[in-house]
């Protein structure tokens, strides 16, 4: 079998990050610059790699055999690795007051490229087998990196928490693919989806429907989808803020390209069955999350329960499948498309509002709400930063980019006839803004201390977290002012 | 880029380039922050000012929607969302009265600052309120108008929060959330409309569009309640009186004065113009119901205790008004609406300021704690009596027109029931008001007022809404001769 090594070089480019890094700490025993600069410099040759690769013209395939190609390196795949590398980056950016903290950086930086590397190549994976290892390649070094504050118990409950409920949901989603293989005899996506069309010939629709169901709800674990959510708050509370950073971002992600290339790609046959599936997950993921935050006090865990909800907005427009309007090629497109584009609008909110409560707390976890008062006095600057990305989070201005990914949301379901979703969606944004707009609010609100003239000390912030959250900021306030960037990459990845 | 399309886009750059002067000075520089913020109004103001009537429309001759400047830039092509601005004669008096409200409340800020001081803070959320409430004015694309919609929400949010009253966070959070359910029973209306309809264009939209009566039924539906919260329409105006009580003197005036306009413009210009279908099947509910808040507004401020409260309620049933106007569907009703809602910003501005000077210098807004304001601050008395009567619609004053218009359409349109009720919430209005001054200005005086002059900087921010009141009531043609033509052009569109 030939090999095409141009079209690896994407995923080449991440696994040699995590290689490198770990020789430089040997070289370098104890100095975090280097490993640092080293993994960033990995990274963003990842995210170049993948846009040559991606962007050369036709798309490059490898791993072939009769059923098809496991490995398809085309436009999805490109924009998937680039966000990838790019979200990588960022928590990168924001790791350094954690590094000072104590963890071990030659460790970290190994296992954030390697979790990237299951992030590029999990864009590119055609077959449930690779689809399922790049999952969890993506997740498998997040188990440690959850765990890494040392003699702190919360992290390695954390860990625990996420060790198990990872099992669990990774048995289920190959509990799901074994039985699509057993009624089907494929794995490759498109022959799954031929095998899939002609229901009459299958042996047992039911256990079809079953492996079909399996098959998200364990993928719905990623994005922390109900019934599969409950982990998100105890390990992002739990875990280093960095690494909580990319849970929430790139991780989340991961999960949803995984659901939407399962769903379009191999179940496409099968729109009528996980069109509802994923309506009722979205309807009740936005909502769990939504109510359940509203009696949040820790920020951390109002946050996970927050991008909780903001899973459910994400998987909203996969919803409208449940509708015929909703499966015609040019709907499924649009509604595709507007799932990519409110995750990549979620994912550099989110990563805003996390650099944010990494630069105002150091390298301690997050925190109550009531600990975040009088910060707009004595760091305007970081404050109004979370403002904007609350605000955003939230859906409104200041935080254009956030209304722009509910409108695209609310308006690729009406396109596809799902009135009914687009209306829970709006009403879930108004449950929404209560707490984000309470979070919002502490932040001027002068603590006691603060109010009698006391003055309390910030850690030092670092140059890397200044810069990264003035980039990231940065880009939030850009592609909020030209959304059509995000909705030109969603729609690449899309495949318009 | 014509001379007018640079005025369209200046009113909009002014504010905005306001907020960010005034919010980037620092802390010591506070007085040269609103000062660069009142500048930047002052230049809205003059801009808006000259965006009066010029040549020939773009737009054909009996098309609804006629814009005298109009500028039209693609900004989404993804969402259908276009830079589409334009002006006409139903937005033109409103653009000015925004424009003066927030030139005048700047002013005021610049003299007198809520505790707890920040004042270039506040100026730069007023001018962030300014933008997203011009913008709603002179949109016409139906998703830049949601956007703009939008933009008013958190800046509101932050001035009640911030400088409001004792019991200012629930208020403003109510405020906020009350607000935020009708902005998203919009978004959904919006683009139940552009996907039905293909496109966003509001001069092409209005008219129906060629939407089915079903779709039409359904957007109207979403739209009006929509609006209804935002005008407010009873019974989904429960957040106004505590935000309106709550909020500092100039947040109130704004809120008042030109914030609730943006639901009866929406109502008039989206709703009724986008689905007349639905408008002429729901007209006669949203007529019956702007009648009742007509009768309950006047009900409950006869009980009403408090100053701002009492004023507050008022808003209810004058926007009442202006809603049975709109409701009717004729150009009659059309017109008194808009002069109802100039009228109703200019009078609820003043009222409002008043308002608030009388809680600054006697510490309460209780009526039985005040009392002999006629002998202790003669002057504040006098224009208060002057912007109550103004409110209750005397013949000559500015408020009369709007409410005599609006019964009369209401006649015209054979709703004789709801045109004698709507008369009768008109004289209950009188009744509240001259309670209210018999109990504030008149009796016994109750307790010491700190300053009973009036200063330099409150007659200059209250003399052109004093003018102002007294003009439109003489020669209410200034306002009715603009938007005649679009009210005609309108109303055509519906029937």
């Amino acid at each position: 079998m030939k090999i095409d090594q141009f079209a690896l070089l994407p995923a080449y480019a991440a696994a040699l990050t995590a290689i490198v890094a770990l020789v430089v700490d040997l070289v370098a025993p104890g100095r975090r610059g280097p490993v640092l600069a080293v993994s960033a410099l990995g990274s963003a040759a990842t995210a170049v790699a993948a846009w040559v690769v991606g962007a050369a013209g036709p798309s490059r395939q490898t791993f072939c055999s009769p059923a098809g190609c496991s490995y398809v390196f085309d436009r999805t795949a490109a924009v998937v690795a680039v966000v990838f590398a790019l979200l990588t980056l960022g928590a990168l950016a924001f790791s350094t007051p954690a590094l000072r903290g104590g963890i071990p950086s030659g460790e970290y930086c190994f296992l954030l490229a390697a979790s990237l590397t299951g992030g590029v190549v999990l864009g590119a994976a055609r077959d449930l087998i690779t689809l399922v290892v790049a999952v969890e390649t993506l997740t498998l070094p997040l188990y440690a990196l959850v765990g890494l504050r040392r003699r702190v118990i919360a992290s390695a409950e954390a860990a625990v928490i996420f060790f198990v409920v990872s099992v669990v949901s990774t048995a289920v989603t190959l509990l799901g693919a074994a039985l699509l293989y057993a009624s089907t005899g494929a794995v490759h996506f498109r022959a799954l989806a031929e095998a899939l069309a002609a229901r009459d010939r299958l042996v047992s629709l039911p256990l079809v429907t079953v492996g079909v169901v399996l098959v998200l709800v364990g993928l719905g674990f990623k994005v922390a989808a109900v019934p599969l959510h409950a982990w998100a708050p105890p390990t992002y509370d739990g875990a280093p803020l960095p690494v909580t950073a990319y849970l929430s971002t790139a991780s989340k992600l991961g999960g949803v390209v995984a659901i939407l290339l399962v769903t379009v790609q191999a179940l496409r046959p099968w729109l009528d069955v996980t069109g509802p599936l994923l309506a009722v997950l979205a309807a009740a993921t936005m909502t769990v999350g939504n109510l359940v935050a509203l009696r949040q006090r820790r920020m951390v865990r109002l946050l996970a329960w927050s991008s909780v909800a903001q899973a459910g907005y994400i998987l909203a427009p996969l919803g409208a499948f449940a509708f015929a309007s909703g499966r015609s090629d040019a709907a499924l497109r649009v509604l595709v498309a507007a799932s990519v584009a409110y995750a990549i609008f979620f994912a550099v909110l989110e990563l805003a509002a996390f650099g944010a409560v990494i630069a105002l707390r150091g390298d301690r976890d997050g925190g109550e709400i009531a600990d975040y008062r009088s910060v707009g006095r004595r760091a305007p600057w970081i404050a109004g930063a979370l403002t904007l990305a609350l605000a955003g989070l939230a859906g409104l201005p200041p935080g254009l980019a956030g209304l722009f990914a509910k409108v695209t949301v609310v308006r690729a379901l009406l396109a596809g006839g799902a009135a009914w979703l687009a209306v829970v969606v709006a009403l879930n944004a108004v449950i929404g803004l209560a707490y984000y707009v309470r979070v919002a609010t502490t932040l001027f609100v002068l603590a006691p201390a603060d109010a009698n003239g006391g003055t309390q000390s910030r850690p030092r912030l670092p140059w890397s977290v200044a810069v990264g959250l003035a980039v990231v900021t940065l880009v939030g306030l850009v592609v909020g002012f030209a959304p059509q960037v995000v909705l030109g990459a969603a729609d690449l990845a899309a495949g318009r | 880029m014509s001379a007018g399309q640079g005025l369209l886009v200046a009113t909009l750059v002014f504010p905005a380039a306001g907020v960010v002067a005034a919010a980037a000075a620092p802390a010591r520089l506070d007085r040269v922050g609103r000062l660069a913020g009142l500048v930047a109004a002052a230049a809205t103001f003059v801009a808006s000012l000259l965006l009066l009537p010029h040549g020939e429309p773009r737009v054909p001759q009996g098309a609804p929607i006629r814009p005298w400047h109009e500028i039209d830039l693609p900004w989404v092509p993804g969402l259908d969302l276009r830079f589409h601005l334009g002006v006409d004669g139903v937005s033109y008096p409103l653009v000015v009265l925004t424009a003066l409200l927030t030139l005048l409340c700047c002013g005021y800020t610049l003299w007198r600052v809520p505790e707890p001081g920040h004042g270039r803070l506040l100026v730069a959320l007023l001018l962030a309120i300014e933008v997203g409430i011009l913008g709603v004015f002179v949109s016409l694309d139906l998703v830049l108008f949601f956007v703009f919609f939008e933009i008013v929400l958190l800046p509101m949010y932050a001035v009640i929060a911030i400088w409001g009253g004792e019991r200012r966070r629930p208020a403003a959070r109510k405020f906020v959330l009350y607000t935020l359910f009708g902005s998203v029973l919009l978004l959904v209306g919006v683009f139940v409309v552009v996907s039905k309809a293909g496109t966003a264009d509001l001069i092409r939209l209005t008219g129906g569009g060629g939407l089915a009566r079903g779709t039409q039924l359904l957007a109207f539906t979403l739209l009006a309640l929509a609006f209804a919260v935002k005008s407010p329409l009873w019974p989904l105006h429960t957040w106004l009186p505590d935000a309106h009580t709550e909020a500092p003197t100039v947040g109130s005036v704004i809120l008042a004065g030109v914030l609730l306009k943006m639901g009866t413009y929406g109502l008039l210009r989206v709703g009724v113009g986008v689905a007349p279908e639905g408008a002429r099947w729901a007209a006669p509910v949203l007529g019956a119901l702007a009648v009742a808040a007509i009768v309950i507004a006047g009900l409950v401020c006869l009980a009403q205790v408090e100053l701002k409260r009492l004023i507050a309620y008022s808003s209810v049933g004058h926007m009442g008004f202006v809603l049975l106007g709109i409701a009717t569907l004729t150009a009659t009703g059309t017109q008194a609406a808009l002069i109802g809602n100039v009228a109703h910003g200019v009078i609820t501005g003043l009222l409002f300021f008043l308002a608030g000077a009388i809680k600054d210098r006697a510490h309460t807004g209780r009526l039985m704690e005040l009392g002999g304001l006629r002998e202790t601050a003669p002057g504040l008395a006098g224009l208060l009596g002057y912007a109550a009567i103004a409110s209750l619609g005397l013949p000559g004053l500015a408020g009369f027109w709007g409410e005599a218009f609006a019964v009369v359409a209401a006649v015209q349109r054979g709703w004789m029931a709801l045109a004698v009720v709507a008369a009768a919430g008109a004289a209950l209005a009188a009744a509240y008001f001259l309670r209210l001054l018999r109990q504030v200005t008149h009796g016994p005086a109750v307790g010491k007022l700190s300053r009973p002059g009036l200063s330099r900087a409150e007659l200059l921010s209250w003399g052109p809404l004093v003018v102002l009141a007294l003009a439109l009531g003489l020669v209410p043609a200034v306002v009715l001769n603009l938007s005649a033509d679009a009210a005609r052009a309108l109303a055509e569109v519906v029937r």
